[in-house]
């Protein structure tokens, strides 16, 4: 399998890029990890004309806390977040999810940036960003803007980033005292794109009432899904068993699976309240812990 | 091993802008920008810079890396993968190509130190970078620890994931000289054997850890 010809460029600067997705438009691409656009290429999914290597811009790669949010560059490997102190201190929901995406060796080319860039509802990292509010920063010769990531996938493999834009940051919100957060899901193997998937964070007061709820879906919607019924449900209540278990049952019927080799459209929906459950319960652990 | 058809002289010139991109590039501005939505933060008024970028291809372009220790220089179409030009254009034909799809690591070579996918990285994209074949792993013509291990413990059967399966295993004890178990399992985590040998694996890394540390 080999991929259509194409004209490559690996520019030195944001800048340099720019120019030249001014140039070439949409018949250019970012290659960003490639673990995901190489394939596409392959398979003639995508045959791009011209490829715009970045992974020679630098300040593209960082892990940080800063001005209130966890800033994570866009091209910073799956395999970064793995060993980032930062992460293992405090948000412990990447550590869950970066274990669970693809294996080592794709772990150290494929980017945080271009997980979400790819505009993939089986992706993990989108459900995750749903989960903690992310808010996505896309640049572009015209200056910088930010998407929250409710507004940032328009549909399959299709995003918020235009053709002139390149997606710089990640921005996710501190969580204040008392923040768990976790993921999981199911996969068939080592490797395997979720059969579904489920990121939860939440926030408790002193009292143990949810003050605040992130819920993310992975694979069981056309688009990558925040389950805002099961939020609703938590957000202003404890925690009990039966709480949770409306929120997991909200989950699972407000998702779209479809029926496909993972499994069936029931079956889905099970795994979803199963894993919706779990993870709440794992966040509420990781918070009051 | 220095010498094949596709590799040429270093001091033959990189092309500089095809003349299919040149083309292409006179005939477009930069009018077009599609109109942002709500949200920017901060506006900066500047025309895009000229590119200085060199744009490669389609055709053959020359690129240079590291190939086990030695500079090699390449003429290759910027659509080769790593996996490719090894195999091809270097005729380092241990590394196996097997999915063609970053599905099961039998093509892993190291990448500056890391394991990676080469059917899955463009060789142009490697430019000045250090790449480790398993045919780089043995030192004056004795076999990394890794490799005899393999061969005391039968850990190999069919041998087609066995290049893949060593330098995870061999790129493992760089990182961590005392793994446990679960971490040669995790190592090996996307290497697939469809024979079956992981026990004898996770055996015969574990004995080349031991053995490295005397
Ligand atoms: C065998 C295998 C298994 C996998 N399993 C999983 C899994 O379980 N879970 C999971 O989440 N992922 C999985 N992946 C996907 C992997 O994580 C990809 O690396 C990732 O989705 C894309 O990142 P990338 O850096 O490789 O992007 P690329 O492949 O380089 O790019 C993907 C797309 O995003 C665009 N893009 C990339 N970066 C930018 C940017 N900064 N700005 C604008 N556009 C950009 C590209 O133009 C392209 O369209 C798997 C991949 C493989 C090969
Ligand atoms: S051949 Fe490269 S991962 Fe299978
Ligand atoms: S030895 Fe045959 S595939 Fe591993």
């Amino acid at each position: 399998m080999i991929p259509a010809p194409f004209d490559y460029a690996a520019p030195g600067s944001l800048e340099e890029a720019f120019s030249l997705l001014e140039q070439h438009g949409d018949e250019a691409k970012i290659l960003a990890g490639g673990h995901s656009l190489i394939p596409m290429m392959k398979l003639r999914f995508a045959s791009p004309e011209f490829l715009i290597d970045i992974n020679n811009i630098p300040g593209l790669s960082h892990i940080k806390e800063e001005d209130g949010y966890l800033k994570i560059g866009a091209l910073t490997r799956e395999a970064e977040l793995e060993t980032s102190e930062v992460i293992r201190a405090k948000y412990p929901i990447f550590l869950d999810a970066t274990k669970l995406i693809a294996d080592p060796q794709v772990r150290n080319m494929g980017t945080v940036g271009g997980n979400i860039a790819h505009g993939d509802a089986a992706n993990d990292h989108p459900a995750v960003m749903m989960a903690l509010r992310a808010e996505v920063v896309i640049s572009s010769a015209e200056g910088q803007r930010t998407v929250p990531i409710d507004e940032f996938f328009y549909g399959f493999y299709m995003t918020a980033v235009q053709p002139n834009e390149i997606l710089t940051e990640i921005r996710i919100p501190v969580p204040g005292p008392r923040t768990g957060n976790a993921y999981h899901k199911l996969e068939r193997k080592v490797g395997d794109y979720a059969t579904a998937g489920v990121a939860v964070q939440l926030s408790l007061d002193e009292n143990g009432v949810c003050t605040y709820a992130g819920i993310g879906l992975t694979n069981v919607n056309p688009v990558p899904m925040r389950a805002a019924r099961s939020e609703e449900a938590l957000v202003g209540h404890k925690l009990d068993a039966e709480r949770i278990e409306l929120a997991g049952q909200y989950a699972s019927e407000d998702c779209n699976p479809s029926s496909d080799l993972r499994g069936d459209e029931d079956y889905k929906r099970a795994v979803v309240k199963a894993l919706t459950k779990r993870m709440i319960n794992k966040a509420i652990e990781r918070a009051t812990s | 091993m220095k010498n094949d058809s596709k590799e040429r002289s270093p001091e033959k010139k990189k092309q500089g802008v095809s003349r299919r991109a040149f083309l292409r590039g006179a005939g477009m501005t930069t009018a077009g920008t599609v109109a942002l939505a709500s949200g920017m933060l901060s506006f900066k008024a500047a025309e895009p810079a000229p590119p200085k970028t060199a744009v490669l291809g389609p055709g053959e372009t020359e690129v240079r890396f590291v190939v086990n220790g030695q500079q090699r220089t390449l003429w290759i179409e910027p659509r080769t993968t790593l996996a490719d030009a090894l195999r091809e254009h270097l005729h380092l034909t241990g590394t196996k190509v097997v999915c063609d799809r970053g599905s099961c690591s039998a093509c892993t070579v190291w990448l500056d130190g890391k394991p990676v996918n080469s059917c899955m990285t463009l060789a142009v994209d490697v430019e000045g970078g250090e790449v480790t074949t398993v045919e780089g792993l043995a030192k004056n013509g004795e076999l990394h620890p890794v490799q005899e291990a393999f061969i005391e413990h039968d850990a190999s059967m069919c041998g087609y994931c066995t290049p893949g399966m060593v330098m995870s295993c061999a790129g493992l004890l760089e990182r961590n000289p005392n793994p446990t178990l679960d971490d040669v399992k995790l190592a090996t985590s996307g290497n697939l054997c469809r024979c079956g040998t992981y026990p004898k694996v996770f055996d015969a890394t574990l004995a080349a850890a031991k053995k490295m540390k005397k």
